[in-house]
């Protein structure tokens, strides 16, 4: 389809301004020379446009998008309409206090919830993602040992299954990383730990569930190394939604905490953003938290105080679902998650072959050696019945991975019909592995030249 | 049947049985006792729909909207034509996730192209990310691309809003690495002292054009001593101003940033915001965030994709120059479809507008007795005026419901005006003005 | 596969071409160009920069992966093949035209193998 600029005509255009009612002025001194090629279309145009760029997007309300690890649950429609209330909207952040009171209620009510389900005692709504959570929460941590007078702690200790954003955000933070391996069962390697932790120990990051989708059985020992050799422990909430209600990060023994309004309190991705990523702490870090003014505190992560609207939707959701629905939530996206698995465990080898949180790993190890049809290739092959495909070759200790999470917002006939798809597919790559290196066949695009997109990079319209 | 979980009891009874579990106890089994909850959380216990938005509702009305807004200061109140809202209210934009499965999303990923294409051209640059979470955030992730291990040092205006500062200086906090600030003189970076703090290990420098104050700053000059230094030039900008101030490429900066927040997007007290990158090509593949190219696909029809992931935390992990995952893409995506809707000429009118009330909002509040700091400077849409009286006018305003300048401290007041305000607006500023002057 | 004689070749799958004692080319073997895939990218030293034998001096990228090189001498890189950021797929299509740094002044090196031990060791490869 056509590029918005391939739509521009000189001159066209719709105007939306009155006539100015004051003496133009403009600064003296250099103004602009270069051209500014902006689309010149009209209304009727730009509404067509988007309304193509729409029928090409796939998004939770065209279908399943069971990806793993990104939480696509039903982003419920009063969200949508409480973020749009003007008295939402149209306030400046620089206004006065006791012009913002219901803004300022909201927030610290939000707060409170968010530190209730995570069991921490502060809560910082500022972090503008995840990963800009994990990087607050650990710079807390770095302020923290500061404080102590303990610059030696320069390690950040993270599983080699963690996401990427976890060695990244503590790169970030000016730590060393530690990169320790699995046990066998996917869980962290209690002597890998013990061996690892000591006087330069920083801290942990953890995902909890794991990001193979288990529950680490050994959670209160992992924590407890880690608090014995003076670290700090985080814990990344990208997998809450299995246990939110049910396990508390604080519990765990967790000091720091980031969660994803995205994810796990229903509000919408738009396509890549904006999310949230509210960090949460105990007590005695609470004094570094960003964006309070006081004197130990970290600074700020960004300007004002957070991506307000989506707190909003956040806000509202947790009001929606209140305190009995929330573990409710929880232990139906796992019960989502173990009727899939079970359902597909016959043909799907599953990496892990035992009951899973809200999410489960299949390895196409065996069928990619087998037949030459790979995880890519199935995931593509879902892609022609409508289904967003799971997490693609992640984690990196699985070969041929991939990552389901179906989440709780899912009707039972959608799980079977999803099971249905994925049995077929596995059929067919037995009977005919050839044709499924050709799929998607029907999707408004088929298999990209990456490889060309990365070598000759074109990453703007050639006017 | 709450908690929008769609199956019945009896169907999770069903699933729980089919797949050989007890009950949703048996589910959590790995979970230690010791760390289950015992109680209920401390939460309001569920509502429905009719009440959640009376409770929203509630808070929303004990937020004053103000009818007259005067005050900037890195948020923006500017006319947002209504296809803004209703194209990106598209639920396939607003549900979907990052697109990484291209052949179902190019929707996103043309938009994304586009929204490159518009920032390249605003800023005269060669390469524009995705977008990262806002103008503070950018300016810190520039000057972490500017950095290396030879030039860590960072110089940052003092002129520069002071937000951007505190989060350029949290960002270096973590990297353990210099920020210097250049002193102001006049309202404008002291181009003297500029001089005298580069050196050989200065990384770049951050400035911000107009100003925190409104002023202009002598672009050129900056970007020649920084250069003759061997130093990277940063330039923070208001895209608005763009449409008829230079563009940084004409006066040589190596990275532009700014937050694309006028462009589309309502105040809502703070965010989400968007952060727009540009950069020449030389610093392309130092840009953080995601980044769309495009390409074709097998069957030869213009695709567009994710590309040049290599540089990302999900493949460098711990070397990636930055840990960026999600980004402001539906933000990202008002902006093109606002600069879509303006076209370049209703762009430039919101631009001129925007700068020609100022300019008579400043004549006015001067003739009124609150005469302008930095008179020396140029300035394009906000201003600085300095009286005594500042306090009494500001409460003067708010009680006719006019949100005036932000006060700096008790006697400066930074001002803003935009194609929002009329001059019958204007001219009751300036009358509420001239009382207090006279009281 | 390919592995010209007059190369040696590195644990790692780096080869390096000596022109006299002290000066050398370096680049990636056959085998590695094709265990990483299409390659899109190298970034590579600076020229003036000091590269230790056994340890990273670049690192190659294929869409979805970056691999570190290692370097197979310690010297000082005296010139850097600029035409690979135009031309990625050189280093795929002619991995021994490939060269990436030449580097000068050589003042050690790891342990090398020639054509023929190498190719016994790639079979343990994988």
């Amino acid at each position: 389809m056509k590029l918005i600029f391939e739509r521009s005509r000189e001159g066209r255009g719709t105007a939306y301004l009155p006539a100015c009612d004051v003496p133009e002025r403009l600064p003296a001194g250099e103004l602009r020379k270069a051209p500014l090629r902006l689309a010149q279309v009209p209304e009727t145009e730009v509404d067509r446009h988007y309304s193509e760029l729409a029928q090409q997007t796939h998004g939770v309300n065209k279908g399943f998008y069971p990806l793993g690890s990104c939480t696509m649950k039903y982003n419920p429609a009063v969200n949508e309409y409480a973020a749009s209330l003007p008295g939402f909207t149209d306030i400046h952040p620089l206004q006065d206090a006791d012009s913002v009171k219901g803004a300022e209620e909201l927030c610290s009510r939000l707060e409170r919830y968010l530190a209730e389900i995570t069991g921490m005692d502060a809560v910082t709504l500022q972090p503008a993602a995840g990963a800009h959570g994990e990087f607050t929460g650990l710079l807390l941590i770095k302020a923290y040992h500061r404080a102590c007078g303990n610059t030696a702690r320069k390690k950040i200790i993270v599983p080699d299954s963690a996401h990427g954003t976890n060695p990244a955000s503590a790169s970030m933070a000016g730590f060393d990383v530690v990169s320790i391996a699995s046990d066998a069962h996917g869980c962290v390697d209690l002597d890998a730990l013990r061996a690892a932790v000591g006087e330069d120990t920083a801290g942990l990051m953890l995902t909890n569930p794991n990001t193979v989708g288990l529950f680490d059985p050994n959670i209160l020992e992992i924590t407890r190394i880690v608090h014995e050799a003076g670290g700090l422990c985080y814990y990344d909430g990208a997998n809450l939604n299995a246990v939110m209600g049910i396990a508390r990060p604080g519990d765990m023994g967790f000091d720091v905490v980031h969660v994803n309004l995205h994810k796990t309190f229903s509000t919408p991705h738009g396509g890549g953003g904006p999310g949230s990523g509210p960090v949460g702490c105990r007590q005695f870090l609470a004094r570094f938290l960003p964006h309070t003014g006081g004197a130990e505190s970290i600074g700020d992560v960004r300007s004002f105080g957070g991506n307000f609207l989506v707190a909003v939707k956040a806000f509202a959701y947790i009001l929606s679902i209140g305190a009995e629905g929330v573990p409710l939530a929880a232990s139906n996206a796992v019960l989502n998650a173990n009727y899939m698995r079970v359902k597909l465990a016959d043909v799907y080898p599953m990496a892990y072959d035992t009951v899973c949180m809200h999410e489960f790993v299949m390895s196409l190890e065996k069928l990619h050696h087998e037949t030459g049809v790979s995880a890519l290739d199935v995931a593509k092959a879902m892609l022609d019945h409508g289904i967003h495909p799971p997490t693609m070759y992640f984690p990196l200790i699985v070969h041929e991975a991939l990552m389901v999470e179906p989440t709780e917002t899912e009707t039972k006939e959608t799980l079977d019909d999803a099971i249905a798809i994925l049995r077929g597919i596995r059929d067919a790559a037995q009977a005919d592995p050839a044709s499924m290196h050709e799929m998607p066949l029907h999707t408004p695009v088929r298999r990209l030249d990456e490889v060309g997109a990365a070598r000759n990079p074109v990453i703007k319209y050639a006017f | 049947m709450s908690g929008y979980i769609p199956n019945t009891s009896a169907e999770q009874q069903e699933m729980l049985r089919e797949s050989g579990f007890s009950g949703f106890d048996d589910l959590y089994r790995d979970v230690p006792e010791s760390v289950r909850l015992k109680k209920p959380l401390n939460l309001p216990g569920a509502s429905s729909e009719l009440e959640v938005r009376r409770e929203l509702e509630r808070l929303a009305a004990e937020n004053t909207v103000y009818r007259h807004v005067f005050r900037g200061a890195g948020a923006y109140r500017h006319y947002i034509p209504a296809i803004v809202d209703e194209v990106t209210g598209k639920e396939e934009f607003r549900t979907a996730y990052t697109p990484y499965q291209a052949e179902i999303s190019q929707g996103v990923l043309q938009s994304i192209f586009e929204y490159q294409t518009d920032i390249c051209e605003l800023t005269g640059l060669d390469a524009a990310n995705a977008s990262v979470y806002d103008g503070a955030t950018a300016a810190a992730e520039a000057c972490e691309m500017c950095r290396d291990r030879k030039r860590s040092r960072v110089l940052v205006s003092a002129c520069v809003d002071p937000k951007i500062v505190s989060v350029v200086r949290t960002y270096s906090f973590g990297r353990d690495a210099e920020v210097t600030l250049v002193p102001e003189k006049d309202g404008v970076t002291d181009m003297e002292a500029l001089a005298s703090l580069l050196g050989d290990d200065v990384a770049c420098l951050l400035i911000q054009h107009p100003n925190y104050y409104g002023d202009l700053e002598d672009m050129r000059a900056a970007a020649d001593l920084v250069h003759g230094a061997g130093a990277k030039l940063i330039a923070s900008v208001n895209p608005t101003s763009l449409a008829v101030l230079p563009a940084p490429g004409e006066y040589g900066a190596d990275v532009a940033v700014g937050d694309g927040q006028p462009l589309g997007l309502p105040l809502s007290w703070g965010g989400p915001y968007v952060g727009f990158m540009a950069a020449t090509e030389k610093m392309m593949r130092k840009l953080p965030g995601r980044i769309v190219g495009q390409t074709t696909d097998c069957d030869g029809k213009r695709a567009f994709v994710l590309t040049l992931q290599a540089r990302e935390q999900h493949i460098r992990r711990e070397k990636a120059s930055s840990n960026i995952c999600s980004n402001e893409a539906l933000c990202a995506m008002r902006v093109a479809v606002y600069l879509a809707a303006m076209g370049p000429e209703g762009l430039r009118q919101a631009a001129v507008q925007s700068s020609s009330k100022a300019h008579y909002l400043c004549e006015k509040l001067e003739e009124a007795g609150f005469v302008r700091a930095y008179k020396g400077c140029e300035f394009f849409h906000e201003f600085v005026t300095d009286s005594p009286r500042s306090s009494e006018l500001l409460a003067a305003l708010k009680a006719e419901g006019i949100l005036g300048g932000l006060p700096l401290d008790d006697h400066r007041i930074l001002w803003c005006a935009t194609e929002m305000n009329t001059r019958e607006e204007i001219d009751m500023v300036a009358a509420i003005a001239k009382e207090v002057s006279r009281s | 596969m390919n592995f010209p004689k007059d190369l040696k070749y590195t644990g790692t799958h780096e080869w390096v071409k000596f022109e006299d004692e002290k000066t050398a080319y370096v680049g990636i073997t056959d085998y590695a160009q094709d265990a990483l895939g299409d390659l899109v990218f190298v970034n590579l030293p600076g020229e003036g920069d000091e590269v230790a034998s056994g340890e990273a001096f670049a690192d190659v990228e294929s869409v979805k992966a970056v691999s570190d090189v290692n370097s197979p001498v310690t010297g000082t890189v005296a010139e850097v093949n600029e035409e690979l950021a135009d031309e990625p797929q050189k280093m795929n299509e002619a991995p021994y035209e490939a060269w990436f740094v030449k580097v000068e002044n050589i003042s050690g090196c790891a342990d090398l193998m020639d054509a023929d031990a190498y190719e016994e060791y790639i079979k343990t490869c994988d």
